[in-house]
């Protein structure tokens, strides 16, 4: 684990240059902007750390919070390497710098759990090469070897015991040239490995966190959007009569959404959004309702064109030849995200300048997208990112930012603030595609896996994000319409392949013939990234696939399974681990139980689920989950997200779903979209697999396995095999 | 002109009197630890306490407040033992509905100092939390029960010890 290392030369300029001051001017002429948040005279030794003369040591936190605790695990990351406590460090949500963006999407993108995962080095290095910098100031200033001198919580110890604080070497630990440090060996972590509190526990349990329905800004207006219901609808006609007397509504006009409301409050936003008199046109998919998607994917999968996403062995002539040959079609619906914060947004513009607080998965694509829409060069845009109230990869698409630029540009000098009604929410998501699964499986006849295909019938998601992603990518001077064309270009280029649509579907089971294949359908419904993505639904169909084959064997699930992982050790783990800890095999009286094994995002997890049965009614009286997601920055927060995981995936798998009818969504808000509420919970168990393995995801690692385990507990109780979710029994 | 007690302090309002209580705390009174999540009293974010009773605040008009005493999560102090409990068992994820939670707990704890699992649940089936941090706020009332001896603490609105410290 311990390792030498020299601070990069870009990053041991920023840390010289700050302190001396001539940098920052240097800097700004240049084309690297400065790093928001800088204080003058900071010790800065990298983008995410500064150091005050007084004593404050600042972190740049650069994934948005929304609930999965990078507020508290990424500080914790870099303050075990600087030897400072965690609750000390003062966090600030990052602006936006090229420093900061996501080494794989190369934009500032909070999702894919990859926030550990892609920061784990990174921090360590910045919070140790901080480390080495402040002890070699101390020992220049003793006179004495740093080899001598050790650190402990903000302090650099000298061996007669002489202390210096992080504080008071600042001035002197900027001027220190390069320099090799190390890395803590794992056995050293004061910090890591801890189930410490949150550090937001406090604000969140008190009403004192601000979200960003919370901003508040000096004579602030609110709007909200009245919008086509219908995708890709317009506006026909309005009557900005209808809402003009309104009581406290200052203004009203189209914007590229809809029509915006401009009022003192909320409420009388609202109450003129309802009055307004608007037309629309239906647009494309009029008359298209979720009956004629349903067939559209059913002749997707039987006469579309499949891309081959992985292939191995002969799996025609070898199905062919089985005696052993199960065929079985699986659907998933349309699932909708529903963060408990409905979208808003606020944003002032001022001359050629604007100012947004966002509170979004991604910063850098807000300002594009901001920029489009109001006209403004997005060099000229701030975007601050307040707490997230939930994200689940809704809060990836940054249109209500958009919205508000557009809007704020309107009424230039006032700040707007833009809230979504809860029924905005739900009818303009960008959700889970609806996905449509054919497989097939062949035995042999000693009851092993011969022969295994999965073809998934979905939209890409990739497809969707080019125009985003472009903009954001692509330098300022380019015009965003430009941008734009490129970025549809792109994503259209993407799409047949997009490796987001099999994912999941690529089993870790020991077969000879592997066929994973996907074909493209797109009914123009909005869609986007649903936690957890792809493994979603793929892993609901080819978990539940795998009972099947084991039914077909006349093997246990468990053992069916262990048989076919001889080459994935984590995975036997964590499906011995889970079976162990559920009781696998002997179930509490009158109780059946399911199991499923997945390995999203570079995690591992298994998840037996305990069901009992009544009627056509279950209940699900237990969750055991087993998770291999490699070093645990704080356990605690590993657990409460497979919790949080495992809840969010039994909502998409038993509650009722979206569906469309004449071009809509026919749903509105949490009447008729339930999700899973605290009386209807299993009780649940998560236990971690030690591990060295260097850290992976976890935010979402808990979704994909908990339906399949549902289905196959409801099998084994039913005999019924439920192949669409959301799981009913007939 | 609406007059009504909130958080032991008297405030007048002129708003209209169809504006509910949620919006007449979040755009007059700038009281934003109260969320908005539904608008329709489905998910309870809002829930506020009303002459002692859990409240949606989303669906509430001012006007009926009208010399009534109202309770938001500011006027429970930061160091309630419904909050030290949430602390307690790190409960919220991303926070929004945990105001909401809160004085849903606190106000059955209020009429019910020691619920059963089942009770609890029953008591909170209004609040929905997306992140999922149910089992989680079982026990946290659990705990916050076995600590709530004093009734009267729970409307107090003073802070009574140094702010709860993070665990």
């Amino acid at each position: 684990m311990s390792r030498t290392k020299s601070i990069s030369r870009r990053k041991f300029l920023v840390a010289t240059g700050v302190a001396g001051g001539g940098l920052i001017l240097g800097l700004n002429l240049g084309c690297t902007p400065v790093i928001p948040h800088t204080r003058e005279g900071s010790f800065q030794p990298n983008a995410w750390l500064q150091i005050t003369p007084d004593g404050q040591v600042i972190f740049q936190l650069t994934k948005t919070e929304m609930g999965q605790g990078v507020f508290s695990s990424l500080p914790t990351v870099l303050a075990e390497e600087l030897d400072y406590d965690p609750k000390k460090i003062t966090i600030e949500m990052a602006g936006i710098h090229p420093e900061f963006a996501d080494p794989a999407t190369k934009v500032q993108l909070t999702g894919g759990s990859n926030s550990i995962a892609s920061n784990w080095l990174v921090l360590r290095e910045a919070g140790a090469g901080a480390r080495a910098m402040l002890v070699a100031a101390a020992a220049k200033r003793w006179q004495i070897s740093e080899k001598l001198c050790s650190t402990d919580d903000g302090q650099v110890i000298s061996p007669d015991n002489n202390r210096l604080s992080y504080g008071e070497l600042a001035n002197d630990a900027a001027k220190v040239g390069e320099i090799d440090f190390q890395l803590k060996p794992a056995s050293q972590f004061r910090w890591i490995g801890k189930p410490d509190a949150r550090l937001d526990s406090v604000a969140k349990s008190t009403g004192t966190a601000q979200f960003g329905m919370d901003i508040v800004r000096p004579n602030m207006k609110i709007a909200v959007v009245v919008r086509p219901p219908y995708f890709g609808g317009a506006v026909q006609s309005w009557d900005a009569g209808s809402v003009s007397g309104a009581d406290g509504v200052n203004a009203a006009f189209a914007i590229h959404s809809g029509i915006a409301i401009v009022a003192d409050s909320y409420w009388q936003a609202r109450k003129a959004a309802k009055q307004l008199v608007v037309k629309w046109d239906k647009g494309p998919l009029a008359g298209l309702d979720s009956e004629a998607i349903r067939k559209g994917h059913q002749t997707a999968l039987a006469e579309g064109e499949p891309h081959i996403a992985f292939e191995k062995g002969q799996l025609a002539p070898v199905i062919q030849r089985s005696q052993n040959v199960v065929q079985a079609e699986y659907a998933s619906p349309f699932a909708h995200h529903s963060p408990m914060e409905p979208q808003n947004a606020t944003a002032i513009v001022t001359g050629k300048s604007c100012e947004i607080w966002a509170p979004s998965q991604t910063p850098d694509m807000s300002r594009a997208l901001a920029a489009h829409f109001s006209g403004l060069n997005r060099d000229n845009i701030t975007v601050h990112t307040p707490f997230l109230g939930g994200g689940f990869g809704r809060r990836g698409y940054p249109d209500f930012v958009g919205e508000v630029a557009a809007i704020a540009v309107g009424v230039p000098g006032t700040a707007i603030k833009l809230i979504w009604s809860r029924e905005d929410d739900m009818q303009h998501d960008f959700y889970r595609p609806a996905t449509y699964h054919g497989l097939q499986g062949a035995l042999d006849e000693k009851g092993r896996l011969l022969a295994w295909q999965h073809k998934v019938v979905s939209t890409s998601i990739i497809q969707g994000l080019g125009v985003n992603l472009a903009s954001t990518v692509l330098p300022s001077w380019v015009p965003s319409s430009t941008a734009r064309s490129l970025g549809k270009l792109l994503g259209d280029t993407m799409a047949e392949a997009d490796p987001t649509t099999a994912e999941g579907a690529h089993i870790p089971y020991d077969a000879d013939n592997i066929s994973i294949e996907q074909v493209l359908y797109d009914p123009g419904i909005r869609n986007g990234f649903w936690r957890s993505v792809g493994f979603s639904h793929n892993c609901f169909a080819s978990e539940s696939f795998m009972d099947e084959m084991a039914h077909k064997a006349g093997t246990d699930p468990v053992q069916f399974r262990l048989k076919h992982l001889a080459q994935s050790l984590r995975h036997i783990n964590v499906l011995k681990l889970a079976a162990e800890k559920a009781q696998w095999g002997s179930p509490t009286n009158g109780l059946s139980q399911g199991v499923a094994v997945t390995a999203p995002f570079d995690s591992y997890c298994a998840m037996v689920a305990d069901v009992s049965v009544q009627d056509k009614q279950y209940t699900i009286e237990r969750i055991v989950a087993a998770v291999d997601c490699g070093i645990v920055i704080n356990p605690d927060i590993v657990q409460a997200q497979v919790e949080s995981a495992i809840i969010y995936g039994l909502t998409a798998a038993t509650k009722a779903p979206v569906t469309i009818k004449d071009g809509a969504v026919e749903q509105s808000n949490f009447h008729d979209l339930p999700v899973m509420r605290i009386n209807e919970i299993p009780l649940i168990e998560v236990y971690l697999v030690s591990s060295n393995e260097k850290p992976t995801g976890i935010g979402e690692i808990g979704v994909p396995g908990v339906a399949p385990a549902l289905a196959n507990a409801l099998f084994a109780a039913t005999g019924q095999r439920l192949r669409e979710m959301p799981l009913i029994l007939s | 002109m609406v007059a009504f007690t909130l958080n032991n302090n008297s405030v007048n309002l002129d708003l209209s009197p169809d504006t509910p209580l949620l919006w007449a705390l979040r755009d007059s009174l700038q009281l934003n630890g109260t969320k908005f999540g539904c608008g329709a009293g489905l998910c309870g974010a809002c829930t506020v306490i009303i002459d002692g009773r859990s409240t949606r605040s989303c669906v509430m008009p001012v006007s009926s407040v009208e010399g009534k005493s109202v309770t938001t999560i500011e006027g429970l102090g930061g160091n309630h033992p419904v909050q030290q409990a949430w602390i307690e068992h790190n409960v919220a994820q991303c926070g929004y509905c945990q105001s909401g939670q809160i004085m849903s707990a606190v106000s059955l704890l209020e009429s019910n100092p020691s619920p059963t699992e089942k009770e609890i649940k029953s008591a909170m089936a209004g609040n929905i939390c997306r992140c999922g941090t149910y089992q989680r706020i079982v026990r946290a009332i659990k705990t916050a029960s076995h600590s709530a001896v004093d009734r009267t603490q729970f409307y107090d609105a003073a802070p009574k010890n140094t702010p709860a410290e993070s665990q």
